[in-house]
């Protein structure tokens, strides 16, 4: 299960208990993967941590794992192997600006 | 016994007011959605129960927020703006060309007739629609296709569609305000949109009579007069009993014509409120002095309303869409400042009360008028 922890506006949209989501992500293990299972489990939260349309990541959010910013790195790109076996959780944070 | 339900967004959340038809008493809920921010929060006029919230941040953008009791509980429902397949771009503020980007709902207009219907107004300024409840959003992409979209520009606060006005003797037809493009008219239900600015003048365009590029900051009709429509432009109060066709001066006696928020009472067709700011560069009302403006002529003619609010050392603003009146017997009219209080007068403006002084910086207020 890949483990992935939401920032607490994005978990009380979402109506989140607890600080951790877990998914079953099918097939490789990367941020568009990731992202498409947690929108799927919560529909709510399309749109909020990527645009609807062009799937881009929101300016003002970030992706941390294993202490790496993997903000910029493709969304097709396999995360960290420590992510993909549920060792580590990918961290989606809102950054310290933006509003 | 009738009462109202003040429904308030502010930079960090909503609350809801209520009280009984004395309006002396009042209790607070909120904030809902807390930290975020509410652009607006209106209830429908065929059932009041049902409610909707525009909630957006500058991290996680939009989302539309559905009540169906009143706002005791609120479910999200659908926040996917995208923009029709109209070409080309509007002029960014150094005068290039910009592809139009969504960015927030500013204004939930709900149908007169139909509580699943809703027109929001949003920035960069588009008109979209739901049938639906707000499960789906779908742009009137004919506003953006006039031919004058290339030119309209943003102003400060961005280019926003923030004032949506129905008319209520002709469900196709529609009036809305864009800073800074104007105000349009569409006659067919949206397919089809025109300008009408006639008769305003802006010093701070090019042209200062110019068909659009006027910072039309709000318009307001009283529904028993459907041709009329008061407006407050970035400097000017302004009237036109032609729906737009042609606008005339109605500033008159007021201490400063620049100003944001307008309203008409309920039952004085007439009877129009403002609330001055001393200028575009002091967002704040003049002489440290909080005074509403009312109107019993349709304009020119003014006086100011102050009993109950401050009238020294006070410097706070009132945001376009932070005013609103009740339908009760006695006329009742409510604004927020961005120093988050919000004010009430239960007798048509005569004299004044806080409701709550101490919320974040109010963006908007609107009142329903319970059975």
């Amino acid at each position: 299960m890949i483990r992935v922890v939401l920032p607490v506006p994005l978990r009380i949209v979402a109506r989140i208990d607890g600080g951790e989501v877990e998914l079953d992500v099918g097939g490789a293990v990367t941020l568009r993967s990731v992202l498409d299972a947690l929108e799927a489990r919560y529909p709510v939260l399309c749109g909020t941590v990527r645009d609807h349309v062009t799937r881009r990541r929101r300016d003002f959010v970030r992706f941390y794992a294993c202490e790496e910013d993997l903000s910029h790195a493709s969304p097709d790109a396999p995360l960290p192997e420590a992510v993909a076996s549920g060792a580590e959780p990918l961290l989606i944070v809102g950054a310290t600006a933006g509003g | 016994m009738s009462s109202v339900r003040v429904l308030v967004g502010t930079r960090k959340g909503a609350f809801i007011l209520t009280a009984d038809g004395k309006r002396d008493r009042w209790e607070v809920s909120g904030p809902h959605f807390a930290g975020w921010e509410v652009y607006h929060v209106k209830g429908s006029p065929v059932d009041v129960d049902r409610i909707y919230a525009s909630q957006s941040s500058g991290w996680f953008g939009q989302l539309i927020q559905r009540s169906d009791d009143g706002g005791k509980s609120w479910e999200p429902v659908g926040n996917e703006f995208t923009y029709g397949d109209v070409p080309g771009t509007h002029q960014w503020y150094d005068g290039t060309p910009h592809p139009w980007e969504f960015k927030r709902v500013w204004h939930l207009e709900p149908s007169l007739t139909d509580p699943d219907t809703v027109y929001a107004g949003v920035e960069d300024a588009a008109l979209f629609r739901t049938t639906d409840g707000g499960k789906c959003w779908e742009e009137l992409s004919g506003l953006r296709e006039h031919e004058t979209g290339s030119r309209w520009a943003p102003g400060a606060g961005g280019m926003c569609l923030h004032t949506i006005i129905v008319d209520p003797s002709d469900p196709r037809r529609l009036f809305v305000a864009i800073s800074s493009a104007g105000a349009f008219r569409t006659d067919d239900g949206g397919a089809t949109w025109r300008p009408i600015n006639r008769g305003l003048r802006s010093e701070y365009i090019p042209d200062p009579y110019a068909e659009v590029g006027h910072c039309v900051h709000r318009l307001a009709m009283h529904p028993s007069r459907p041709n009329v429509l008061f407006m407050q432009k970035h400097w000017d109060v302004m009237r036109t009993d032609d729906g737009g066709d042609s606008w005339h001066e109605i500033s008159g006696n007021l201490p400063t014509d620049f100003g944001f928020a307008i309203d008409v009472h309920a039952h004085e067709p007439d009877t129009v409120y403002v609330i001055p700011i001393k200028s575009d560069s002091e967002h704040y009302v003049p002489d440290g002095k909080l005074r509403v403006f009312r109107s019993r002529t349709g304009g020119n003619d003014w006086e100011p309303l102050g009993k109950g609010l401050p009238q020294s050392n006070c410097y706070v603003n009132v945001l376009r869409d932070a005013m609103a009146v009740d339908r009760l017997d006695e006329c009742g009219i409510y604004f927020g400042t961005t120093g988050g209080q919000v004010y009430a007068s239960a007798d048509a403006g005569e004299s004044w009360m806080p409701l709550v002084r101490d919320l974040p910086a109010v963006l908007s207020v609107e009142v329903q008028t319970l059975p």
